[in-house]
């Protein structure tokens, strides 16, 4: 079989794997939907809050905080990886918390990773903001917390987008969920593949698993998950933003 | 007339750079006094220094009767009273309604009031029927009008407008001018505008202060500053030669 018709009957396999609604396919996709999102809602709930702190609190340190967070978004995956192990294992300081190789170790990792990517992202946001809108804010009797709002509202688009680069982050993330999660999936014969469902298996780490497994169509299908679940978030972030 | 500002040697040093070299003026209550003077003497300085966006280096700077000591609480309560219209406007990117509304809604007004309020200013500005298009799709003479409707419409006592007819056409000049007459005579707004637009000063001001290389060299009535200038230098600076 040449390299085409391999390629090609690997995306035909794809789409009969994602049309019929493969359960393995199915509960790979809901453990990364569920995990990365979960992580990107907490990690936006903290960086958010944090990038306005940081904008409009002068405080000392302040300066080393911003420093932290420019640092932190280039963080090596499996080193955050390593650190959340070492924290989580029975034998770590966390390790009464019996977390290791949950979905919510992998919560952790991605959270670690991607909080300093959303609040970069913010704080170039916020920055980006006119002064003399803030003034203006001022000038027509605001305080301090119609400044804040206003300030999201304009600075709306670049705060999605840091979301977004951060969803992103987690999504095609696997360093570190893959050291603190362990890809596992239960055994058992469930939709002819020859694996169960997912526990702490995701798109990125099914794919690196199926592919060196040699299944390449499920690796292909999970694939297209993956591009489809993100092209579907940046679309309706688009269409917001049309609307708007 | 009362005193609404007084300012006793005031004096504003930006990185060892006198910018105003005390300066004392008394503007009154319901009058439209006008600041002006060649670019980059300070006039820009003055108004931010009167909506407490600069504090004095040195000086007394009054406020109906009680000294400004520029605490954030204070500040918010004189530009309760206040508005400043810069040269350029800074538009909010909301809807021409959302932008009028603005400062009735930090002030707590109702939803009626604020529709009544709204629909009312939009009028006197001749932007009646645009209360639902993006403020930022405006012409620039409808945006400086928009920015005078949400500088008026929650009836400040004092207006400090910065070059509000830079840049506009003839049309909108004359618009803008007809408005400073009209919110003054109809409302009893004190209006002080800084601007170098000296066929403007004639048709609209009552009282004129020259500002020339941070000192303020003169203050006359716009009648006494046409046809008797006190001070040589304002005499050459009203003739159009170089002063400086």
């Amino acid at each position: 079989m040449g390299s085409f018709e391999f390629l090609l009957d690997g995306i035909v396999r794809a789409f009969e794997l994602i049309v019929t609604l493969n359960p393995y396919i199915l509960s790979i996709t809901g453990v990364s939907i569920k995990v990365s999102g979960t992580a990107t809602l907490l990690a936006a709930m903290t960086a958010i809050p944090l990038a306005f702190a940081l904008s409009f609190v002068q405080f000392r340190g302040r300066h080393a905080v911003i420093t932290l967070v420019n640092t932190g978004m280039g963080l090596p995956p499996v080193f955050v990886g390593l650190f959340v192990f070492v924290m989580l294992v029975p034998a770590g300081p966390l390790g009464f918390l019996n977390r290791i190789f949950t979905p919510e170790a992998m919560i952790i990792a991605q959270y670690i990773l991607i909080t300093p990517i959303i609040t970069g992202i913010t704080l170039s946001a916020i920055k980006a903001v006119p002064e003399p809108i803030i003034e203006t804010v001022y000038t027509l009797g605001g305080r301090e917390k119609d400044v804040v709002l206003t300030t999201l509202l304009e600075a709306r688009f670049g705060v999605i987008t840091a979301v977004l680069a951060g969803l992103g982050r987690a999504l095609a993330e696997v360093g570190a969920i893959l050291i603190v999660g362990g890809n596992i999936a239960y055994t058992g014969s469930v939709g002819g593949i020859g694996e169960g469902l997912s526990y702490t298996r995701t798109l990125t780490t099914a794919i690196t698993s199926e592919t060196s497994k040699g299944d390449i169509s499920t690796s292909i299908a999970l694939g297209i998950i993956l591009i489809a679940i993100y092209l579907f978030v940046n679309v309706a972030a688009g269409f917001f933003r049309r609307q708007d | 007339m009362a005193e609404l500002f007084r300012i006793c040697n005031l004096t504003k040093t930006f990185a060892g750079k006198d910018v105003l070299k005390n300066i004392n003026l008394r503007i009154y209550r319901g009058e439209i006094f006008a600041l002006i003077g060649p670019s980059g003497t300070g006039k820009t300085t003055f108004l931010r220094i009167l909506n407490l966006f600069e504090k004095p280096t040195n000086g007394i700077f009054e406020f109906d009767g009680k000294p400004v000591n520029g605490t954030p609480l204070e500040k918010n309560r004189i530009r309760q009273r206040s508005s400043l219209l810069f040269q350029t406007p800074a538009v909010f990117n909301l809807s021409v309604f959302d932008n009028v509304a603005y400062g009735l809604k930090v002030r707590g007004f109702d939803k009626s009031t604020v529709e009544k309020k709204v629909k009312e200013a939009l009028g006197i500005v001749g932007l009646s029927g645009m209360e639902t298009q993006k403020a930022r799709t405006l012409s620039g003479g409808e945006a400086q009008r928009m920015a005078f409707a949400r500088a008026i419409v929650y009836g400040p006592e004092v207006l400090l407008l910065d070059e509000p007819t830079a840049n506009l056409d003839p049309y909108n000049v004359a618009k803008i001018e007809e408005l400073i007459r009209h919110i003054r005579d109809k409302c009893g707004t004190t209006i002080v505008i800084a601007t170098h637009n000296l066929p403007q000063v004639k048709r609209i001001a009552d009282r004129v202060g020259v500002l020339l290389e941070g000192k303020l060299i003169e203050v006359n009535s716009v009648g006494g500053i046409f046809t008797s200038p006190g001070d040589a230098r304002s005499a050459a600076f009203l003739k159009g030669e170089m002063v400086y």
